[in-house]
């Protein structure tokens, strides 16, 4: 009897394990697919830095469950569920990444830009070859920084029918429930430490190169 | 004949001009010293020769044809570039520094691998050795002998040198503009060596040009340069006697 509730409990936990991986997962990937080639492209003028800039900034200063809110009665991109979550975690991961492109692409030395371009490198070589891996750490940490984030603000997610952990949570809390609000935090905040962790040892990796 | 030709080439930005109608010719294997002091417009006009910038007024061709009409991207893989701090890519190799322009051109993996380890030789530093290090684990002057090789890696016509040495401690500069003049001969390619060390200027040089904020003053071989009454190449003069030891 008490090893079925048991296991119940393991099988929901691991489901919503499940929804919150996907739901952080494939957030990053989109966010990164938008702000990695955004920062490459605007990197070179202040002034279209600072117009991509201040959007990613506008969209996070926004509070989280406000903008599930505002999200919810947009037509073809709202509604309640898992899709309208994705939008509103990649909106939040847009800064980190970008502002972080953006820096790396900056930080590359001037004189090896200028050296690649008198060897003849063409504008996409220098970036492939050159301006990238050079400005891969700080991407990386970009990526760490938005994906931390992004895994505790998806448990709010949950207030919008997106599932994940934050059903543990809101379930606890609504019926004042410890165990049920740790079996919901727990594994969220070992989520984030471990994605800090090994994002945090890739980017050192990579710096060591 | 002539290799590199300034006719009548000028650059400014803004309104301000860098340099201003400059006529140059640039012969076979000669090493051209472009001498000058700061801002006095020598690096614009070795940028101009690879087409790093093109001329605002008047032209300049390379191998007979104007560079503002040529594929840049070719232009400068077929002349060598040097830099002060040589430039190299931090997270390349040695051999990956030396090989890229070969790389780019599309050479085989086994022929680049033989001209890095031969040039690597030449600048003894051997390729056992050093092929596999970093920039960052060589010290100052055999950074710039790797730069020096990568320059040379795909045979370039013509080798660009902007102050190499610039940054280097007395000695290892000295060392090295010995390697230069036996590159030089050894290679026998056509130079052009961006200085504002006159002493530099008269070993390196078979012909000095002096610019003087933007201008050429002075075109002639290092004899001709030490006669020269042009007040701007006395005032070089006058460093290169207060620098000779008292005999």
């Amino acid at each position: 009897m008490l090893s079925d509730l048991l296991q119940d409990v393991l099988d929901e936990g691991l489901q919503l394990l499940g929804e919150h991986l996907v739901l952080v997962l494939s957030s990053i990937l989109i966010a990164a697919a938008i702000a990695i080639p955004l920062g490459v492209a605007v990197a070179g003028s202040a002034r279209w830095r600072g117009v991509a800039l201040g959007i990613a900034n506008i969209g996070q200063t926004i509070p989280s469950l406000a903008l599930f809110g505002f999200l919810i009665p947009i037509p073809f991109i709202g509604g309640i569920g898992q899709h309208t979550a994705i939008i509103a975690l990649v909106v939040y991961a847009l800064l980190p990444i970008l502002r972080n492109t953006v820096t790396g692409i900056l930080g590359v030395d001037p004189a090896v830009r200028d050296s690649a371009i008198a060897m003849g490198m063409t504008r996409g070589q220098i970036l492939r070859m050159v301006e990238l891996p050079l400005a891969a750490p700080t991407i990386i940490s970009g990526l760490r920084i938005a994906t931390v984030t992004t895994v505790g603000t998806a448990t709010i997610a949950a207030a919008i029918g997106a599932g994940g952990l934050g059903v543990f949570i809101f379930r606890g809390i609504a019926s004042v429930d410890k165990v049920q609000i740790l079996a919901g935090a727990v594994p969220a905040a070992l989520l984030a430490l471990g994605a800090d962790g090994a994002l945090g040892w890739l980017e050192r990796r990579w710096a060591a190169r | 004949m002539s290799v590199v030709e300034f006719r009548g080439a000028g650059f400014a930005i803004g309104g301000r001009a860098i340099l201003n109608n400059l006529t140059l010719t640039i012969d076979e294997g000669e090493t051209l010293v472009l001498l000058g002091r700061s801002g006095s417009g020598k690096t614009t006009a070795l940028r101009l020769i690879n087409g790093m910038i093109l001329p605002t007024s008047g032209k300049v061709l390379v191998g007979g044809t104007a560079t503002s009409q040529q594929d840049l991207v070719r232009l400068r893989r077929s002349i060598g570039y040097v830099i002060q701090e040589s430039g190299l890519f931090p997270h390349f190799t040695v051999e990956r520094n030396i090989g890229l322009v070969p790389g780019l051109e599309g050479w085989e993996a086994a022929r680049i691998k033989t001209r890095v380890d031969d040039l690597l030789d030449r600048i003894s530093l051997p390729a056992k050795d050093f092929a596999a290090r970093l920039p960052r684990e060589l010290s100052g002057g055999q950074r710039q002998r790797v730069g020096v090789a990568r320059a040379l890696a795909a045979d370039p016509k013509i080798l660009l040198f902007d102050e190499p040495f610039g940054a280097l401690d007395p000695v290892t500069r000295l060392d090295l503009q010995r390697e230069f003049l036996r590159l030089r001969a050894e290679f026998r390619k056509t130079s052009v060596f961006v200085t504002h060390d006159v002493q530099e200027a008269m070993k390196l040089a078979t012909r000095i040009a002096l610019l003087h904020e933007g201008t050429l003053v002075f075109n002639g071989p290092p004899d001709e340069f030490r006669r020269s009454t042009h007040p701007e190449a006395r005032a070089f003069l006058d460093v290169l006697n207060e620098a000779r030891p008292h005999e």
